[in-house]
């Protein structure tokens, strides 16, 4: 994933590579594909970086047999947790949150969905987002919020979207609110609503 | 603050259904019309907000004109509607007592028929005749207001205000109050840094222009306010061109036709100011909205040959981004018939 294309839109999240850091500990959330780039930083941190490390899985709806959580396990974290989502991971990642010590290293992986819903649980347990890691792994689908009735859609992948909330048709902006955790939808056919544009995969 | 300015004659109307709102000629002559030159294209366009050019809306530091009322009765509407126009982040309160000062001291000093402010320690006496509202609060404690500082006081006050902190060599946008805007959302970009809040602008990013603008606008020093403006054009005299009300006035702006371009098309005039905050050390950023509509353009010959002109040579990117493509040709040929091809005298101000 290169990381240019993602810094061109000044308010759109771009990810990098986690790279093992010097902390006395190291707090991982992971999300699905994001299991390689736990196993890449592992591969590539020093000797009992994991005995030092919590993890926290988000395996994926319906615990998909992929052997990502096996793999995971035999690294020997200190603390291996795992749980079928993002969203259902967040009471656990809130909770180490709020035990977290001085000089932890908070690293975060996993698709766009879930990095905006792990970013945001951090962000409002009070840690600058500048201070995390971050690397994307597998789907681009997108958390929209939907500007006019501010509800959230999980898992868009078309341009445009249904809002799952009070079903007007978005547009899917690059622009991304950290607050929020979500990129933003406006109308596209407010103008005359009789235009119904065709729905294109653009996030996958 | 020299002189005071002379209190206007307040006017009814309205901002949405029936559209009564109406300049009278005062009013127009004395906007803020944003064009120094016959075409357009972003720059830094700052300087400072000082020693205003009598009988123009520069005059006094915070402006009032003839809509006071019924600008402050539309943003009464719209908070009830969707209370999320106002907000503040938890580590602004500071902020908003510092804006709650400024706005009562600029307005009891330019317009003191209208305000009055008496401070006894942290014991204030507010007066706004206007309104008929007459406060007495404790400086500092909240709960001796109907609302927080920052709504409180921008609730009687024209324009939109945006708190900014500034850490980390950046401002962040962490506080506002946003009824009248050009279709941007507070309650999304709230939180969001200088960079991040306009990154849906085209062309300003890649010519520096907000790399610099930041820089200007960390220097700002108390008593040292800057100004610039900014536009766009409005179909009907809608304040509230809000992104979260856009699918119910989204279909106006097929409305424009030359039969009634010249009443119901509006050059919208942002005058921002950038005022630095003395106990927070954020930055207040009003932004007051000035409607003028094409007819009203037309009655200052040299604005509307500029107008036009702007319109013209408008590059498709903007002329896109600020939503004009419905209507600006219409509005081209109903001002080619102000614009004879000579050339114009410079700056913005009327001859």
């Amino acid at each position: 994933m290169s990381s240019i294309r993602y810094a061109e839109f000044k308010s759109r999240p771009y990810y990098g590579v986690l790279e093992p850091a010097s902390a006395l500990e190291h707090l991982i959330v992971a999300e699905g594909e994001g299991a390689h780039a736990v196993m890449e930083l592992v591969a590539k941190a020093p000797a009992g970086f994991t005995s030092q490390a919590t993890l926290l899985y988000a395996e994926g709806p319906y615990s998909p047999d992929n052997g990502n959580t096996e793999a995971l396990r035999e690294l020997g974290f200190a603390r291996f947790h795992t749980s079928a989502t993002a969203a259902a991971a967040v009471p656990r990642l809130e909770g180490a949150l709020e035990r977290l010590k001085m000089s932890t290293e908070v690293y975060l992986t996993g698709s766009e969905s879930a990095l905006s819903i792990f970013v945001k649980a951090c962000t409002d347990a009070g840690l600058d987002y500048q201070g995390l890691q971050t690397e994307h792994r597998g789907s681009l689908a997108r958390r929209v919020q939907c500007v006019h009735c501010k509800g959230i859609t999980e898992n868009v992948t078309t341009q445009p979207a249904t809002c799952a909330h009070c079903g007007l048709l978005l547009l899917v902006r690059d622009h991304y609110s950290r607050r929020i955790g979500a990129f933003q939808g406006v109308n596209i056919n407010a103008e005359d609503p009789s235009d119904i544009p065709a729905k294109e995969e653009m996030f996958r | 603050m020299g002189s005071t300015a002379s209190l206007p004659t307040f006017k009814d109307g309205t901002y949405r259904d029936d559209f009564s709102f109406k300049n009278s000629p005062e009013t127009v002559v004395r906007a803020p019309f944003p064009f120094d030159k016959d075409e357009y294209m972003y720059a830094v366009n700052m300087e400072l907000h000082k020693d205003g050019r009598k009988g123009t809306a520069y005059e006094e530091p915070i402006d009032m004109d003839e809509h006071y009322l019924a600008e402050m009765r539309d943003r009464a509407l719209v908070l009830d509607e969707d209370p999320l126009r106002c907000q503040s982040l938890p580590h602004m309160e500071m902020a908003g007592w510092d804006t709650l000062e400024l706005l009562m001291e600029c307005k009891a000093a330019s317009f003191p028929e209208a305000f009055s402010l008496e401070r006894d320690g942290d014991q204030w006496h507010w007066i706004n005749r206007p309104m008929g509202i007459d406060q007495h609060f404790t400086f500092g404690d909240a709960t001796t207001l109907p609302y927080g500082p920052l709504e409180y006081i921008t609730r009687q006050a024209q324009g939109d205000f945006v708190v900014l902190d500034e850490r980390d060599g950046n401002l962040w946008m962490d506080a506002g109050m946003v009824t009248t805007q050009a279709d941007w959302s507070l309650d999304f970009d709230i939180g969001m840094n200088f960079f991040e809040w306009h990154a849906p602008v085209p062309l300003a990013h890649e010519k520096g222009i907000f790399q610099r603008a930041l820089k200007y606008l960390l220097a700002v020093q108390q008593s040292n306010p800057a100004r610039r403006l900014n536009w766009t054009m409005t179909v009907n005299p809608r304040l509230d061109t809000s992104p979260e009300n856009y699918h119910q006035w989204g279909p106006e702006n097929t409305h424009i036709t030359p039969e009634n371009v010249a009443d119901k098309l509006f050059l919208r005039i942002e005058l921002q100011s950038f005022w630095r905050l003395p106990r927070s050390n954020a930055i207040l950023f009003p932004i007051r909205c000035y409607l003028l509509s094409m007819r009203d353009l037309s009655t200052v010959p040299k604005w509307a040959t500029r107008m036009h002109r702007v319109l013209k040579s408008l590059p498709p990117e903007l002329s896109s981004y600020k939503g004009l493509d419905n209507f600006r040709e219409i509005a081209i040929d109903w001002l080619s018939e102000y614009d004879d091809g000579s050339p114009t005298t410079p700056g913005p101000f009327p001859d």
